[in-house]
């Protein structure tokens, strides 16, 4: 019994987590279909801005969830305006660019923050559950994945910045021509992209240690979730995180960590092959 | 750079002399030991260069298949105990690899982007995978997988038959160039076959391609393989030049550094990629003498900047630059020679 709850948590925070870390690079590429693979880089800058945050003196919540957001929503803009803003449409070139933007990125933060690992503890206490143990924290990135859809959905289906987005990724010359400019709906959706990077990389950053080069471990998991979810926002970032959260963490119990990770792309792979456009590029079409 | 209608005879026998003066010149300026690591990565590059240039797949793990052969002559050497066999396994195990995992990507008809993630997650899982080798029941024959301590301590190349004779130092440097210059006109020859042209064609419309009755997938998985193969021989140089292998061969970090050589290089060229990557390995060699700045930062910069200003890369805007300057008088000419670029696949 104590198991099962412990197991069930477990694959609720996977798939969390997946959620938390796919959502950024999901409204970027779900909008623009921009593939930005310094996403992992922007999550890393989120976490490095959290710690600094932190050693300042700031409360651990205000800098993760406020602070780390609008620094790298901030950078995302730069990034967009000075580059991504050339490149639209050119899907290849923009992987690359963004791809020449996460090296950019890694060795900056080498240069100031040196390369080493550097960390935070977790502000929230772990608990016991019969002779387990379950870390708190978990539960608050269940939380924050939670809030973090909620908040996507009602904000692309209530408001009219959500509508005018929409509308956008639709038929970017029908919205046009009726006033709205694309640019700029692009460049409010690009920030908005990478402050959900920046804080799914600050909300991570208490559980692991941070390095210069750890958004590599994020950008992998995050571009396959996103891929393969296929066109539909939340549906697809929903459906392919539960798929492949599932997967890994019942391989993870069953076998190694490793084996848990090698079977997440192993399923990734297939499941490509099988449904080249994503799960909702065949179930759940024209869904939000 | 030749051309189609410089016949071609001329096309080789310019290969061979500049790469015969090269071999003689270029060790008076930098040493040999680098050389023969510039040398290797050329024929990586070369490897993208020839399936992303030519054939339009663009493979962000071609650091996978480097990887493989590396890690296949490694494995092979310390069990056979002579290195002839392993090299040529070292080739037909990565060519054997990406003709499975390319039948399944082009039968299953994906293109670029889910081509790119694909090939980036076998990289990645190769990569977790040889990581977490590091216990002793991780063993293939006599060798231990070693996980991200890598494997060192295996046989170096030798003289074919004679596993004392190994090949070292000068030596090892012309036949990494010899090598190279091999690969360079089996690619040239390919190039010229009807599979490479009909490959230009897939390249450049697919649909045209299968509707005028050619196999595409079977065609696009061959390249693939072929690709792969050549990768895997510089995996298996590398090896012998580092005389130890590690998981980092599988990394992102390798993969990205290929792909930024082809674009600098020049992509559909041939030479493009070689020289994009000697330069900026040689370039990397230099700045990793200085602490200023770092060489991480310096290659994205480089990608960037190419991807925005000169995406087609340094030699096809040289060579451009160069016939309007040699042939270029008036639009005419001009446009003409443009025209003439365009029919012509190399650069």
């Amino acid at each position: 019994m104590d198991l099962s709850v412990v197991i069930l948590v477990e694959i609720l925070y996977a798939v969390a987590s997946l959620i938390l870390i796919s959502a950024g690079l999901a409204v970027v590429f779900g909008m623009m279909k921009v593939i930005n693979l310094a996403h992992g880089e922007f999550m890393m800058m989120g976490g490095y801005a959290t710690i600094t945050a932190v050693n300042l003196g700031v409360n651990v919540f205000v800098a993760m969830l406020v602070i780390a957001p609008l620094i790298v929503g901030l950078i995302g803009l730069v990034v967009e305006r000075l580059v991504i803003r050339h490149l639209y449409g050119r899907l290849v070139d923009t992987m690359l660019a963004t791809w020449g933007l996460s090296l950019l990125f890694i060795g900056l933060a080498t240069m100031i923050f040196g390369n080493t690992t550097t960390g935070i503890s977790t502000p929230i206490q772990g608990f016991a559950v019969g002779s387990y143990q379950i870390n708190g924290y978990n539960f608050f990135i269940i939380l924050v994945a939670i809030l973090l859809v909620a908040g996507l959905y009602l904000v692309l289906k209530t408001t009219r910045a959500g509508l005018i987005a929409r509308g956008t990724m639709q038929g970017a010359d029908m919205a046009s021509a009726l006033g709205y400019s694309p640019g700029r709906v692009y460049m409010a959706t690009f920030f908005c992209g990478a402050a959900l990077s920046g804080l799914a990389g600050a909300v991570i950053a208490p559980l692991v240690g941070l390095a210069p080069t750890s958004g590599g471990a994020y950008i992998a998991k995050a571009f396959i979730t996103v891929i393969a979810g296929g066109p539909s926002l939340i549906a697809g970032l929903l459906s392919s995180a539960g798929l492949f959260g599932v997967v890994s963490q019942v391989f993870t119990f069953a076998f190694s960590n490793v084996i848990g990770e090698v079977a997440l792309l192993v399923a990734a792979v297939i499941l490509l092959r099988l449904l080249p456009q994503g799960v909702t590029g065949k179930l759940f079409k024209g869904r939000l | 750079m030749g051309g189609v209608q410089m016949g071609s005879g001329r096309d080789i026998a310019a290969i061979l002399i500049v790469s015969a003066l090269l071999m003689l010149l270029a060790p008076l300026v930098i040493g040999t030991y680098t050389l023969t690591l510039l040398v290797i990565y050329g024929m990586l590059a070369l490897s993208l260069g020839l399936i992303w240039g030519f054939g339009g797949i663009l493979c962000f793990g071609q650091a996978a298949f480097f990887g493989l052969g590396a890690y296949t002559y490694a494995i092979a050497a310390i069990n056979i105990g002579e290195s002839t066999l392993p090299m040529i396994l070292a080739v037909l195990v990565p060519a054997g690899f990406a003709l499975l995992l390319g039948a399944m990507m082009f039968y299953g008809r994906l293109t670029d982007v889910y081509l790119g993630v694909i090939t980036l997650v076998v990289t990645l899982i190769l990569f977790r995978f040889i990581n977490s080798t590091a216990g002793p029941q991780y063993t293939i024959g006599t060798a231990r997988l070693g996980g991200y301590n890598g494997i060192p301590g295996f046989q170096t190349l030798n003289v074919p038959g004679d596993p004392d004779a190994y090949i070292w130092g000068d030596a090892y440097f012309y036949v990494c160039a010899v090598a190279l210059v091999l690969v360079a006109l089996l690619v040239t020859w390919l190039l010229r076959s009807s599979f490479g042209r009909i490959a230009l064609g897939i390249r450049e419309n697919e649909t045209r391609a299968s509707l005028m009755g050619y196999d595409v997938a079977a065609r696009k998985t061959v390249l693939f393989a072929i690709g792969a193969g050549i990768a895997g021989l510089a995996g298996a140089l590398f090896a012998n030049w580092a005389e130890i292998v590690t998981p980092a061969l599988f990394s992102l970090g390798q993969s990205a550094e290929i792909i930024i050589w082809c674009i600098v290089g020049g992509l559909g060229t041939r030479f493009g990629p070689v020289l994009g990557a000697a330069g900026l390995a040689y370039l990397k060699f230099l700045l990793g003498q200085q602490s200023v700045l770092d060489n991480t930062l310096i290659m994205g910069a480089v990608l960037v900047i190419f991807v925005l200003f000169l995406p087609r890369g340094l030699v096809p805007a040289i060579a451009a630059l160069w016939q309007r300057a040699t042939r270029g008088r008036g639009r005419r000419a001009a446009s003409l020679a443009r025209r003439r670029r365009a029919e012509v696949p190399y650069g």
